[in-house]
């Protein structure tokens, strides 16, 4: 492919490695890539080997699964014990482990759990069967919840009463800023997400530059444009900038989708608190519906209790979320928790720090190669 | 799955508004095209692609950029499985 060649070009990459060495210097910096989509393409290119000894790539909390809590993941899995029910969700979801097993283990059970690939597979299935009822185990940043705004207007305007969604949308800013409030790592700039960044529009991250003076880059997920925003990140670093800049303009539009914003708008309310893993309860962080889509809501529907369960006691996926601790460092990393036998839900989905340093952190860099 | 794939509109179906068919890692599907309302979609144009929706237009080459990172990624099986499911 002659188009691309560009964006992985091992030469472009060592001179942009270079440059990044050259602005840095002796200096120290930690940026943070917020999104799972990045974390993966770190580890399968082996960029963190390629730059200089004073940049560490923080991974954030912004892969789903792994920011679920296993109480969520309990009390949506409970739903699917009664018989009535099928419980339909995204791949990334099935392996996540709950108290009582994943999703994958209830189906082996004898619960009727089905992987879809959009929450208008669900709709239909509920069209299909209306003597069942159909539950949708919602999970996703901006990049999601608009496609189930837009499925849960079109189940009213069906008039579909057999169909729920078990909502667990989150918001990315209010994640940013408890990484930045908590005082656990300091960070100094942040590679803004990519795709979600198109429903959003790059201006929604302007608030890390402006109100805690970080740089903030929005990056595509290529060797070169991560290692080109990092570049961007370095250099606003070095002369004392905190600026919101986009290197992914060829996708990221800087206002948001309006169609998505006003789905999003008509069907969902910020909840007061909601709870991640490894970063507790945060404060208007999450979608939740809003009353008049009550008979679309499966926590009302089904009369699901909040359920708080802690994570494995030696699990330290939270310390690892944070940026506190690599994933190596957790005492379980490796040998009771691997891709086969997940623990932590880091070690489930390859956006999750943990899966990618288990599967890539032995690669040799690109640049190698 | 912040990870968007790349499709080819190859068809609009009568009748149904915001709805288009695509070419999607060889599979073809239904995805809904609500969310680019305000683009004009046209038989043979790229979009990007997350849980069945579009959600934005692309030009070939970027589409096709992003095919080739989600195969240096791996997951195109994964995601192939998935769109089948």
């Amino acid at each position: 492919m002659k188009y691309v060649d560009e964006y992985r070009d091992p030469k472009v990459i060592r001179e942009i490695a270079a440059e990044i060495a050259r602005v840095a210097g002796e200096r120290t910096f930690r940026i943070m890539e917020v999104c799972g989509g990045h974390t993966h393409a770190i580890y399968r290119f082996g960029l963190e080997g390629l730059l200089p000894k004073g940049i560490d790539f923080i991974h954030g909390p912004g892969c789903p699964v792994c920011v679920l809590p296993m109480g969520r993941v309990d009390e949506g899995l409970a739903i699917a014990a009664d018989p009535r029910v099928i419980l339909t969700a995204f791949g990334d979801m099935m392996r996540v482990p709950g108290k009582h097993g994943s999703a994958l283990e209830h189906k082996a059970r004898g619960a009727d759990v089905r992987m879809i690939y959009s929450p208008l597979d669900a709709l239909a299935l509920a069209q299909k069967n209306p003597e069942r009822e159909v539950v949708f185990f919602a999970i996703g940043f901006e990049t999601t919840t608009p496609s189930t705004a837009l499925t849960l207007l079109r189940a009213r305007e069906l008039g579909v009463t057999n169909f729920t969604v078990f909502c667990n949308h989150i918001l990315v800013p209010p994640a940013i800023r408890a990484v930045l409030d908590s005082g656990d790592v300091t960070i100094d700039g942040f590679i803004g997400p990519g795709h979600v960044s198109t429903v959003t529009g790059a201006n929604a991250y302007r608030f890390i530059a402006e109100e805690y003076r970080k740089p903030v880059v929005v990056s595509g997920f290529e060797p070169v444009d991560i290692l080109q925003a990092t570049l961007m990140v370095v250099r606003q670093l070095v002369a004392g900038e905190a600026k919101l800049e986009n290197e992914y303009n060829r996708f990221v539009p800087a206002e948001p989708n309006p169609a998505a914003t006003a789905a999003m708008n008509a069907v969902f309310a910020v909840r007061e608190t909601f709870e991640w893993r490894g970063l507790g309860m945060l404060p208007k962080s999450a979608l939740g519906l809003r009353p008049e889509f009550a008979a679309f809501d499966a926590e009302v529907k089904f009369a699901t209790r909040g359920v708080i369960a802690p994570d494995h006691s030696e699990a330290q996926c939270g310390e690892v979320l944070r940026g506190v601790l690599k994933p190596p460092q957790c005492v379980l990393f490796g040998t009771q928790c691997t891709p086969e036998h997940p623990i932590g839900a880091l070690m489930v989905s390859s956006e999750g720090a943990c899966a990618a340093h288990f599967q890539y952190a032995l690669t040799p860099a690109l640049a190698g190669t | 799955m912040c990870l968007a794939l790349p499709a080819k509109i190859v068809a609009f179906p009568e009748n149904e508004s915001g709805i288009a068919v695509v070419d999607v890692l060889s599979v073809e599907r239904r995805v809904n095209v609500d969310l680019l309302r305000n683009e004009t979609l046209a038989i043979g144009d790229w979009v990007l692609l997350h849980v069945g929706f579009a959600m934005a237009k692309v030009s070939e080459t970027d589409a096709r950029e992003q095919l080739e990172l989600l195969a240096m990624l791996g997951e195109v099986g994964e995601a192939r499985d998935q769109l089948v499911s």
